[in-house]
């Protein structure tokens, strides 16, 4: 789960993170009165999406007036705002950041993350920052130390990155200070990544976290309350799965996939791609899920309208049995209206009680007894290759 | 042969008391595995399924010999029977729990750094020897014994593919799903050094899929020991779009691995066999065998 800018730096801040003044905003008329109550001669004001690199886009901006603040604001609020890292789409902006701007001396990177392959929490440094950071790498790499959890970040740690951001003196402690609070809150609210991107040095000797990213574990937030209450909207997919108990991605194609378990969805679509059709989402039904969860998914599948030929692969096992997806497919098919050629095929924990039940219900489909052959039948069913 | 598990296998039923642990325990007694145990704290002294059940699985080992621990312990709970069954000193762990929290996973593998004891997932679908043992949630019915080792990051992909190993006539000797989670257990070289090592196993098949960097490093493994037994490889994910991500910590320590393509050009410069299509997997094998 992904949080906005504004609050990952209220949260950072109660860990020593030192972070601009500034508040969030929903309308123009907000916008300049933050500025007016913040004061001074020049102004931030930042769009507020669940992903990173808007300075280069256009979200963020800087201005010197309260007057310019509410201009900026209005030209970004409603907007839609692609960058680098949207994915392809354009996330909505519904809310601005404006704080006070900050004359950076020297741009800095300060990041944690969980390193999958090691087992541990890394904190990465760098002397440069910006968004091209990972480019850069070559000219600027990444210092990265692993924390054992047993110990928590050691000062050896913490003075090695600090030295690697080329700092010294009472900044490199400022820095310690930071990374211990980064470090802290990684550990303490169940965060999957904390990015302060720049970490900047101010004209004044001061750092300072320009921007702030965190992201958390959903996995953990059965025992992080105030986080989970944090969660957007805009969070593409994420209030789906907590509503609805599946995942749920929509592509381009009109091949309606129906498939139990991520990998197998994947390689689903994999071949269809490869069979020369399209996929028209992406769907993984969890075992857990139940008959009603089931029975929502597939007709979300359904009701597609770009959808021209449903696909079901169903591999039974563990507590996924085959015969209550194709029961939840019956009813799907019996309240979406809409006549669509049908392949199914389905394997492992009563199979054929799935065919049959389909039957009885006089379900119109094909079966098919391996995936090439469904793939391959779907593929024809919905105009052939392209 | 096979590894890991065999007939003899001796294994404890984490949460045995549960709907997941009752319901998978008695798939894997009817299957012929040696389930001598259970535990859950609280209810030691009482029996579930006709064995005795522990409140912690020191005295589960202590009164039953027991060799394995199958973990069916919901999310919030589970990193605490698996360091449980880590201070047991239990040689293997089997976890096939799915949301647990990282970090917690991030604490079980500190401590099994200190300690002899292999853990296999979490958000695994476990390991079976087919006819000898299954201690998972994998339909026993699917598999047969006989020459393929199948190592796997994915579920149900990985009865797409032993059905298409059983299937072609091949059977399988292990099959060992290592789990989807991004800190687990043991992985693809760790099982790739057991299964080549093993005489029963004569080919290899690795499921794997889009993120991290398992297939990469299995790729660098078998580059270097040029294996004399085939590997077919599948990699998930090729037409995967691509999700919104937050910042740059994730791609700078991923090192700008972990798309399929590039999985599949590193296993095919190792001499691994990856097939066009998933669905000739199977076929594959049977060919290179």
């Amino acid at each position: 789960m992904n949080i906005h800018e504004y609050q990952a730096k209220s949260l950072l801040g109660g860990y020593g993170v030192p972070v601009p003044e500034g508040a969030v905003a929903y309308t123009p008329q907000e916008a300049q009165r933050v500025a007016e109550r913040l004061g001074g001669s020049g102004f931030a004001v930042k769009a507020q999406i669940l992903a990173g690199a808007r300075g280069p886009a256009g979200g963020v901006r800087l201005v010197t007036t309260p007057a310019d603040v509410r201009e900026c604001a209005a030209a970004l609020l409603g907007s839609a705002l692609e960058t680098r890292q949207t994915g392809g789409l354009a996330a909505p902006v519904s809310r601005v950041y404006v704080e006070r701007a900050v004359n950076p001396d020297r741009e800095m990177y300060l990041g944690a993350v969980v390193d999958r392959t090691r087992g541990r929490v890394a904190i990465l440094a760098s002397g440069e920052g910006g968004s091209r950071i990972e480019e850069d790498q070559s000219r600027a790499p990444v210092e990265r130390v692993h924390v054992d959890p047993d110990q928590g970040l050691t000062s050896e740690q913490a003075e090695a990155l600090a030295a690697r951001m080329g700092l010294a003196g009472e900044q490199a402690a400022a820095a310690m200070r930071t990374m211990t609070g980064v470090h802290d809150a990684f550990m303490d609210l169940d965060a999957s990544l904390i990015e302060l991107n720049p970490l900047v040095v101010t004209r004044g000797g001061d750092l300072l976290a320009l921007d702030a990213k965190m992201s958390f574990d959903d996995n953990a937030l059965f025992r992080q309350k105030r986080i989970a209450d944090l969660r957007d909207a805009e969070d593409p997919g994420a209030l789906e799965r907590a509503r609805h108990g599946y995942n749920y991605i929509k592509l381009d194609g009109n091949i309606g996939c129906m498939v139990n378990g991520a990998g197998l969805a994947m390689a689903t679509m994999d071949m269809i791609r490869h069979e020369g059709g399209r996929p028209a989402n992406f769907l993984d039904i969890p075992p857990a899920a139940t008959r009603e969860q089931i029975t929502a998914a597939f007709r979300t599948v359904l009701g597609d309208p770009d959808v021209a030929v449903g696909l079901v692969n169903i591999v039974g096992g563990g507590i996924t049995r085959c015969d209550v997806v194709a029961d939840a497919l019956a009813a799907a098919v019996r309240a979406g209206g809409r006549a669509l050629p049908l392949v199914a095929r389905f394997e492992g924990t009563n199979r054929d009680i799935a065919r049959n039940a389909l039957r009885d219900r006089r379900i119109d489909f094909e079966a098919c007894d391996s995936l090439g052959q469904a793939v391959a039948r779907a593929v024809a069913a919905a105009g052939g290759a392209r | 042969m096979a590894v890991l598990v065999n007939a003899e296998s001796k294994v404890v039923f984490q949460g045995i008391t549960g709907a997941q642990g009752t319901f998978f325990a008695d798939q894997a007694m009817a299957y012929g595995t040696r389930v001598v145990a259970g535990v859950t704290p609280g209810k030691g002294g009482t029996r579930h399924l006709h064995v005795p059940v522990f409140d912690r699985m020191a005295e589960a080992v202590e009164a039953t010999g027991a060799d394995v621990a199958a973990v069916f312990v919901p999310p919030a709970q589970a990193a605490q029977a698996m360091l449980d069954a880590i201070h047991a000193r239990v040689p293997l762990v089997v976890c096939v729990t799915e949301g647990i929290p990282v970090l917690d996973m991030v604490r079980v593998k500190r401590a099994l750094e200190d300690s002899d004891t292999r853990l296999i997932g979490p958000n695994s679908v476990g390991i079976i020897v087919p006819g000898a043992c299954k201690v998972g949630v994998m339909p026993g019915h699917i598999h047969s014994r006989g020459r393929v080792g199948v190592i796997s990051r994915s579920g149900t992909l990985t009865y797409e593919v032993v059905a298409q190993t059983t299937h072609a006539g091949l059977g399988q000797s292990t099959v060992i799903g290592i789990g989807a989670d991004p800190v687990h257990g043991l992985g693809f070289v760790d099982c790739l050094e057991l299964l080549l090592d093993d005489p029963e196993t004569e080919g290899i098949v690795l499921v794997g899929e889009i993120g991290g960097d398992e297939e990469e490093a299995a790729a660098a493994y078998l580059a270097k020991v040029r294996p004399s037994k085939p590997v077919v490889g599948v990699v998930a994910g090729l037409t995967a779009p691509p999700g919104r991500r937050m910042g740059h910590a994730g791609a700078i320590i991923a090192g700008g691995v972990g798309d399929a393509a590039g999985k599949v050009a590193a296993l095919r410069d190792a001499g691994v066999i990856v097939p066009e299509s998933p669905a000739r997997v199977g076929a594959a094998m049977a060919r290179a065998l």
